[in-house]
């Protein structure tokens, strides 16, 4: 039976109908249209789904859509200050951590929240932290220096 | 995934109601980082799903008379990062911090970590040899199980289908006490075990073991205490020695299964290895804590 979720998407309000097995991945993608947000593996592993509920990361492919109702979600759309990258993404480019870009959203969100937690962590923090974010064309050194200059420059 | 119908109780005493009501057909939804999978691949098919999330009073890290209690809803990060934890048993927050990665601790539950019952969980050999209880409870009834007593098979408690874990009674261990949880990660750093052991070990006079106790994740159908290795400890005094036969006696209790981590053969003499070390493990965390208090 199709429910009605209210939430908070990277501060705006929404309402929508949704049914219980809605992912929270698919509906950011497909019933928002936010597509920065990507699905991988889709069992929790490789990071690319990464959004914050309520400012913790989670994978939004293992999570129910309904559960999030009343909740506030940021995706990598809302990461940025009206035309304003954060701290984070000027780093990403700066120091090219990214070379496809599939894996960037999570990379990127994932980063976001080490620095909201801790703002300048230790390199072993870095690696601890975004372990759970795997980068298929393998550019975690270039990813690690831009995490570390944007924890630097806060 | 299935469709099923959906519901998101505000207390306790609904989500039991509802569990009674719908029996077999439904499923509770803490973390979801093990049912939703479960789900995903239609390893499990509820009709019904109760999800805990605005179950607001069972997130809790309680010291209480020489124990401390954790509420089921309490997520992994929170058990990690816990001081309260840390100081009081350490064992639990290193243990759970070689679980997954931060985005899965983030969500996942302490309950639903216990309850989903895989043998390869991280978490499950470190409260076995704490000795911790867990709290179950149904519309009608509330009883306390040993841990010792509760996984029965993979994915398989003894939990009834209308009951729920509310809580997990942890001893704190006494301060001659030393304790370690060492996971064996061939591949990556986020992965299960391809074995863990954990172990706990109280010294008394001229360092002999008063208690120990040994368990190991990842080799068998469910987390595994190796008795018969404790029995050959317990009195004796702690040596090098005495951990080797040991952790050899404790090779012959696990029985592991072939999978893509290492052979049932390679988890086995691993398991030895790795008996071993967290013996010895834990023998330094006890000397360490008795050279700290008497310098105190
Ligand atoms: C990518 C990934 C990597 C992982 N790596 C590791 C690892 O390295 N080490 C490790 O130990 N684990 C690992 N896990 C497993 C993880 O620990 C479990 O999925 C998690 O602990 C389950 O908790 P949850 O709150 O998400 O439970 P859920 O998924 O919500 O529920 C799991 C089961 O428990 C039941 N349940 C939930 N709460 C209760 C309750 N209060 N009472 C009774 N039954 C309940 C549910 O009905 C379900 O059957 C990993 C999981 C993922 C997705
Ligand atoms: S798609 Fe969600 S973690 Fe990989
Ligand atoms: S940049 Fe290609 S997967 Fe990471």
């Amino acid at each position: 039976m199709a429910q009605t979720i209210q939430l908070q998407v990277n501060g705006a309000p929404y309402e929508r109908e949704i049914e219980p097995n809605r992912l929270l991945v698919d509906f950011i993608r497909y019933d928002l249209g936010l597509t920065g947000t990507k699905e991988g593996c889709s069992v929790g592993v490789c990071g690319a789904c990464a959004v914050l509920l309520d400012g913790k990361m989670v994978s939004s492919c293992l999570t129910l859509a309904a559960s999030v109702d009343g909740s506030s979600i940021t995706t990598v759309e809302g990461l940025a200050a009206e035309d304003e990258m954060n701290a984070v993404q000027r780093a990403f480019v700066d120091y090219g951590g990214y070379q496809c870009g599939i894996c960037t959203p999570g990379q990127v969100v994932a980063a976001t929240a080490l620095l909201n937690e801790n703002p300048s962590p230790t390199e072993d923090e870095v690696k601890e932290w975004m372990m759970g974010n795997l980068c298929r064309c393998t550019g975690y050194y270039k990813i690690l220096e831009a995490v570390m200059k944007a924890g630097a420059a806060k | 995934m299935n469709g099923f119908e959906y519901h998101a109780p505000d207390s306790l005493q609904e989500a039991l109601q509802l569990l009674q009501q719908n029996g077999e057909d439904a499923k509770l939804l803490a973390g979801g980082t093990g049912l939703i999978n479960l789900m995903k691949q239609r390893l499990a098919q509820p009709a019904v799903l109760i999800d805990l999330r605005k179950i607001s009073d069972l997130n809790y890290v309680k010291p209480d008379n020489g124990t401390l209690r954790i509420g089921a809803l309490t997520r992994h990060r929170q058990v990690e990062t816990s001081a309260e934890v840390k100081e009081r048993v350490p064992l639990l927050a290193e243990t759970y911090k070689h679980v997954a990665t931060v985005r899965i601790r983030n969500v996942a539950t302490v309950g639903g970590g216990l309850a989903h019952a895989d043998p390869n969980q991280d978490p499950p050999p470190a409260y076995l040899v704490l000795g911790a209880s867990v709290k179950a409870v149904s519309s009608s009834e509330e009883r306390t199980i040993p841990l010792d007593d509760f996984f029965v098979d993979y994915y398989e408690t003894v939990l009834q289908p209308d009951e729920m874990l509310t809580e997990i009674e942890v001893p704190v261990p006494p301060a001659n006490t030393g304790t370690a949880f060492i996971k064996f990660l061939p591949k990556t750093a986020d992965d299960y075990a391809t074995v863990s052991a954990a172990a706990l070990l109280t010294l008394g006079e001229d360092e002999v073991c008063q208690e120990v106790r040994l368990a190991f994740g990842s080799a068998g159908s469910t987390a595994i205490r190796a008795r018969g290795a404790e029995d050959m400890l317990r009195g004796q005094r702690a040596s090098v020695e005495a951990f080797r036969a040991a952790a050899e006696a404790a090779k012959d209790e696990v029985d592991p299964l072939s999978d893509p981590r290492g052979s049932a053969e390679y988890k086995r003499d691993m398991a030895e290895v790795f008996a071993r070390r967290a013996l010895e493990q834990a023998l330094a965390d006890a000397q360490a804590r008795l050279a700290a208090s008497g310098r105190r």
